[in-house]
């Protein structure tokens, strides 16, 4: 009787978790007649953040819009990555601008889409934090204010990563960048600083809001669902490691945005009109340390116990905020 | 049917004659009146399946457009002064990315110092921008010239900007025949784009183009505003048939024929200037523009080639060298020794009168003109003031000082 | 060509007024232009438009330097501006006011024919009709009688047009009795 090796591979609950489901409540990814909206061939780094993030999310948007999507993308990675000239990797119709604009540029498609009463054919807004919380942020509110029918989907790698890693409104304090380096008395980025878009987003109290991360694929999967259920302005920033420009390995990508969230860094919650109506509570609160340590971007900050508790404060008033640990109700 | 109406309200009735299907504008003066007409025309009912959106900026109004115009509407926007810089980038992504939407320019000056009134340095800021730019003589001109905007734009698939002299135009009531929806549904079909986003088609629009191409797709804008060249009088000649109009085309020219001196320019001057050309005796002729992108080198070369002299009078000029359109004019001239002469008037809406137009007739046709000349120029404010900062580090500011000097301003002096 | 200046300060209908005039010419079948002389938006500035008058299509657009006729809605202006201006010899003035051209203290800058400086108490007759200190109607009523440029009822119908409904009603009526008191008399008006 010959024998035929067979290996088993620890790949961890999160894969295993999607085999166990029954058909219907699997990811879109794990179809093989996913859209693959953005398709193979791009030249995204080596664990890219935002290429999964961006993949995830438009390939959800497509399954419920019965594949009929358009995408205006800012000026940044995703644009560039995705349409090295003379080639594409999107399979949807996608139209690229400029840099703060794509809010705008969505508003435009959807209101050509109204009147020419193809109103099932649904738009999509994205761009990374730079294009979103900085110099597109007065379409961005402009877009909001109305009400105007688009998603608008932020890939946040906390900076200006295609143009050399430089501080954004969205860079955390302490983060080196191009332009916060790590020298000085006060090394990186400044802690007094930054912009919650999210927050903002509830502020003009649009039909729905979310935060989401890449590292859970069925929460992802489910708050772009959710957001295409409904009409009029609709916003979710998605936590998007970016292993060039933060100084980590590409293979810990997913990884670090479950740290992430488990640390309170990164809150995930949902909002509709101005009010918070989900928060994800944190499985296993992990120390702010355990996930700045695999960014060289927070060596400084790691090292120094004044700054690393800082940090800790950020995330422990997240978790204060947001409500996320169980026994805080 | 002929009406006596503002020309902001012409143009808003020739625009909404075209059945646009988004209307996306940020209001701005001298342009409010365009983009308050539209507005009322789509909240009513009268201007049906249309799209009107306030947007928070004229950044936003050109990229919304963009956007609709990408995904197949039919498209309009205006602005003017500030607004055409605010939506520079805009502008240049529109024509790059070859989207045929039509907006009206207000034309008024740009600050600083902060001025409402009209000249032409919005138009001239973008005119290497590659949109087509047609500038019109008065408010019968631009409800017709609107009109073939679409079609000129929608043929050749480039943006297309309707150019008219602030308050001037857009304020004044004059009587303005306005044409039937009839007469414009015949002449300008159903908007059919070259390029669309469209989930049953799709495609990507606005990706990078590097040295290998960029180059090339360049050369092709270039060569399209060529095309433009012929299709602006067919297009003017088709207009002609329906409308019984010659409202656009490349030039106009008047008494040119035998004339040594030519008096060349754009918008709603020329009428004056005609007026006051009427009232004298010398032979002079005029030539007026109305499309200044592409420009018509072979028309005006043609056009002008036999005076002795030309005198180019225009409402912009280029801090540092001149006059713009004289010079590109002067492209037109060149190979022959006619020589061109700048005058530069008009400018931050100082008024055009017949009185100052007079001497400088008699000057250019007894060579008296200076190579360039702004008109009216009070030399002895601005001796004063150059004077004054010779003399004083801290001279304050160029412009209160000159305005105080005016006596426009009567505060007490500070130095 | 018969050129019309019109001075006045915002709030008080300038622009309308010389847009109402060029209506009233169209009416008629001839051209006409009406144009404001801007600032920004605000009350109580000075305004002044023009409205010129022709029975061929009208090319210039220089401002009116050489009115035919000055229609001054406010009387506080004369010692803020200078109305007068180009005021042609044999042209036409009318002032919006109760007191007479000495009283104005303007008597020296007048050099007019008799019967063509006229002082219309246009205030009060607005609010007589239409309950509102707005002159403008008023004074184009007495443009009609005092320079036969247009007629009354072109005048009456372009304010029709305008302003439809009962305000077009109560400026109709105001407008008809300037023109009639001007109409009938040379001298008395000066008095009253």
């Amino acid at each position: 009787m010959s024998h035929q090796q067979v290996k088993f591979y620890q790949t961890g609950t999160l894969t295993v978790g999607n085999r166990l489901l029954d058909k219907e409540e699997r990811t879109v990814q794990a179809t093989i007649d996913r859209s693959n909206s953005l398709d193979s061939g791009h030249r995204a780094c080596q664990g890219c953040g935002e290429a999964l993030g961006a993949r995830y999310a438009i390939d959800t948007a497509m399954r419920e819009t019965n594949n009929k999507l358009i995408a205006a993308n800012a000026t940044g990675c995703l644009e560039v990555f995705t349409t090295p000239y003379p080639e594409t990797s999107w399979t949807i119709p996608w139209i690229h601008s400029l840099f703060g604009n794509a809010a705008a540029i969505g508003t435009g498609i959807a209101a050509a889409m109204k009147v020419k009463g193809k109103e099932d054919v649904r738009v999509i807004a994205q761009g990374g934090d730079g294009g979103t919380t900085d110099i597109g942020f007065g379409c961005l509110s402009g877009m909001f204010e109305r009400n105007d029918d688009v998603l608008y989907i932020c890939y946040d790698n906390q900076g200006y990563m295609n143009t050399g890693v430089q501080r954004s409104s969205a860079t955390p304090g302490g983060a080196r960048t191009a332009t916060t380096m790590p020298v000085g008395p006060e090394p990186g980025a400044d802690f007094d600083k930054g912009k919650n878009v999210p927050l903002i987003a509830m502020a003009h109290e649009i039909p729905y809001v979310a935060t989401a991360s890449i590292d859970r694929l069925h929460d992802l999967e489910a708050k772009v669902k959710k957001a295409m259920s409904v009409r009029g302005a609709r916003y979710i920033q998605i936590f998007v490691p970016c292993p060039l420009g933060w100084g980590s390995v590409p293979a810990q990508t997913v990884n670090l945005a479950r740290m992430a969230v488990e640390s309170g860094i990164w809150p995930l919650f949902e909002g509709e009109h101005g009010e918070i109506t989900s928060v994800t509570k944190i499985r296993k609160k992990v120390p702010v340390e355990e996930y700045l340590k695999p960014q060289r971007r927070f060596a400084h900050v790691v090292k120094n116990p004044e700054t690393l508790s800082t940090v800790q404060e950020i995330a422990d008033r997240n978790i204060r905020k947001f409500g996320l640990l169980e026994e805080q109700e | 049917m002929l009406k006596q109406i503002e020309g902001s309200h012409g143009v808003s009735e020739a625009v909404a004659l075209c059945r646009p299907e988004v209307i996306c504008a940020y209001p701005i003066t001298p342009q409010t009146h365009i983009v308050e007409d539209l507005g009322a025309l789509v909240k009513s009912g009268k201007l049906a399946n249309c799209e009107y959106i306030n947007v928070e900026s004229e950044f936003a109004a050109l990229s919304v457009g963009i956007g609709s115009s990408a995904a197949g509407a039919r498209t309009y926007t205006a602005t003017a002064s500030q607004g055409m810089l605010f939506m520079a980038e805009a502008v240049y992504n529109a024509s790059g990315l070859g989207l045929p939407i039509v907006m009206t320019v207000g034309n008024r000056s740009i600050g600083a110092p902060i001025n409402i009134w009209n000249d032409q340095t919005d138009s001239m800021s973008v005119r290497d921008a590659g949109w087509i730019q047609l500038f019109v003589e008065d408010n019968q001109q631009a409800v017709d010239i609107h009109i073939q905007a679409f079609k000129i734009a929608e043929t050749l698939s480039i943006p297309v900007m309707v150019c008219m002299d602030g308050f001037i135009l857009t304020h004044a009531i004059e009587g303005i025949d306005v044409p039937e929806q009839k007469q414009v549904d015949k002449f300008l079909p159903p908007f059919v784009p070259r390029q669309v986003l469209d989930p049953e088609d799709p495609i990507s629009i606005g990706a990078m183009v590097g040295p290998e191409a960029f180059t090339e797709v360049r050369y092709i804008a270039h060569q399209k505003q060529k095309e433009a060249l012929k299709l602006i009088p067919q297009i003017n000649e088709e207009f002609k048939k329906i409308f019984g109009r010659d409202s656009g085309g490349l030039i106009s020219t008047s008494n040119t024929e035998g004339a040594d001196t030519v008096i060349v320019t754009l918008g709603s001057v020329i009428g004056t200037i005609e007026e006051a050309l009427d009232e004298q005796d010398e032979k002079i002729g005029s030539l007026t523009i109305r499309s200044f992108r592409p420009f018509p080198l072979e028309e005006i070369r043609s056009a002008l080639q036999n005076a002795k002299r030309v005198v180019v009078f225009e409402k912009c000029f280029a801090v540092g060298i001149g006059g713009i359109v004289a010079n590109n004019v002067r492209m037109a001239m060149s190979g022959t020794n006619i020589p061109v002469y700048e005058v530069i008037g008009g400018l931050g809406g100082r008024p055009i009168i017949r009185k100052s137009l007079h001497k400088l007739f008699k000057d250019a046709v007894n060579d008296k003109l200076e190579v360039v000349t702004f008109l009216d120029l009070k030399k002895d404010v601005v001796d004063r003031e150059l004077e004054r900062e010779k003399q004083l580090i801290q001279s304050g500011s160029v412009a209160e000082n000159v305005l105080r000097d005016g006596g426009v301003v009567n505060a007490a002096k500070t130095t | 060509m018969f050129q019309v200046r019109i001075h006045g300060r915002g709030g008080q209908g300038v622009v309308s007024a010389a847009e109402i005039l060029s209506v009233a010419a169209f009416i008629e079948g001839k051209h006409s232009q009406a144009v404001p002389s801007f600032g920004s938006e605000r009350m109580g500035a000075p305004v002044v438009a023009f409205c010129r008058i022709d029975d061929k299509p009208i090319k210039l657009r220089e401002p009116i330097l050489e009115p035919d006729a000055l229609i001054v809605q406010d009387p506080t202006l004369f010692g803020a501006i200078d109305v007068f201006a180009g005021l042609s010899k044999n042209g036409y003035l009318l002032i919006n006011s109760k007191r007479s051209v000495e009283e104005l203290g303007i008597a020296d800058a007048i050099h007019l024919p008799e019967d063509n400086a006229r002082l219309v108490p246009a205030t009060e007759i607005a609010l007589k009709y239409i309950k509102r200190p707005l002159p403008n109607a008023v004074l184009l009523g007495a443009l009609a009688a005092v320079t036969g440029v247009i007629k009354i009822d072109s005048v009456t119908e372009a304010i029709a047009s305008k302003f439809p409904g009962k305000i077009g009603d109560v400026n109709i009526q105001a407008a008809e009795s300037a023109y009639k008191l001007l109409s009938h008399n040379n001298q008395e008006e000066l008095t009253c």
